[in-house]
């Protein structure tokens, strides 16, 4: 079955039609309302889609073209037969952008989803455990989102002064070192 | 006859030469390896360029048994805390090699989780530039902190 035959029979069993496909270089993707996200992937799985290959989000405020909403997650599956590929995405809006989470279909999304919400803040009600898998407690903010100041540092130990260089070359070259 | 065997036998320097000559000859490194600088180190370590033939870095994976740390690559801030711990846990004398440019400077990495410059944290007696440095620039870092060594005033304890 073609990708977009798969995608046809898949937006009619949700009840949706003319869903539209993104490019996403080698693979398309399908993408469909945040409301039908866990039934998309719960349907896929019923065909035989077994496996969460990988699941990541975007965000798109700073994006040259206009995107139905700020933020994306994209998810691919693969049937394990005949290695055939899937892709879902779906837009999430700013304000608290949120997806059903899949750890109930595929075990596999639960660090993804994990890694999501670290650095995209995008939460998925269901999940078991979310909390941050890459940045430490108490860290402010999600990283990757692009409102997050490039170079903004949260240290957990308080950082030293800068080395004053000029002074120890200086102090080198009075102790006949020939400078540093 | 009698100054003869003087000579042969006995040599006169100071406390702080000889002490800085025992201790450049073994220094003994605790390799604190992040990232794909370790590859370097390991090849310089190993016998094509064996730095261990200069009597130094043979390596120690326990701080309170070296006085050498090498910092091999990226520094988070995550992992920071645990840097600055291994780094107390070394006993006097101790020094610090930068080894590679994120060690250095942080590199090309300027955001949230990279420390910029490991003297962020803990102070550095060498840096070794490059992404990642060649052996040669190890073994010439290396060299260079055994002549500061012997340079440097020998607290003895």
């Amino acid at each position: 079955m073609s990708e977009s035959a798969l995608y046809q029979k898949l937006a009619s069993s949700l009840g949706l039609e003319g869903l539209p496909e993104e490019s996403l270089g080698t693979v398309s993707a399908l993408v469909v309302p945040a409301a039908s996200w866990h039934a998309a992937a719960l349907w896929l799985k019923q065909q035989g889609f077994s496996m969460l290959i990988e699941l990541g989000a975007a965000d798109y405020s700073k994006h040259p073209l206009p995107h139905p909403g700020r933020y994306a997650v994209a998810a691919h599956f693969m049937a394990l037969p005949g290695f055939e590929r899937a892709c879902l995405k779906a837009y999430v809006p700013a304000e608290s952008p949120a997806l059903q989470s899949l750890c109930g279909l595929y075990a596999a999304a639960n660090w993804y989803e994990r890694e999501a919400w670290d650095m995209f803040g995008i939460d998925f009600p269901g999940h078991p455990e979310l909390k941050r898998i890459l940045m430490y407690e108490g860290f402010e903010g999600h990283p990757l989102r692009k409102d997050y100041p490039l170079g903004r540092m949260q240290p957990l130990i308080p950082m030293r002064e800068a080395v004053d260089y000029e002074a120890v070359r200086q102090a080198a070259r009075r102790a006949g070192q020939g400078g540093a | 006859m009698k100054d003869q065997i003087l000579d042969d036998a006995v040599l006169t320097t100071q406390l702080d030469k000889v002490v800085a000559w025992g201790r450049k000859y073994s220094l003994f490194n605790y390799p604190f390896v992040t990232a794909c600088c370790g590859m370097e180190f390991m090849a310089s370590s190993a016998s094509h360029y064996d730095t261990d033939r200069f009597g130094a870095v043979f390596p120690r994976f326990s701080p309170r048994q070296s006085d050498l740390l090498m910092v091999v690559g990226t520094i988070n801030h995550k992992m920071a805390p645990a840097l600055k711990r291994v780094y107390d846990q070394m006993c006097e004398p101790k020094w610090v090699v930068a080894f590679g440019v994120c060690a250095t400077s942080g590199g090309f990495y300027q955001n949230y989780a990279t420390v910029p410059g490991i003297d962020t944290i803990i102070p550095v007696d060498m840096y070794i530039p490059g992404c990642p440095p060649r052996p040669e620039t190890i073994i010439d870092a290396l060299v260079k902190l055994q002549a500061r060594i012997q340079g440097q005033r020998q607290s003895l304890v």
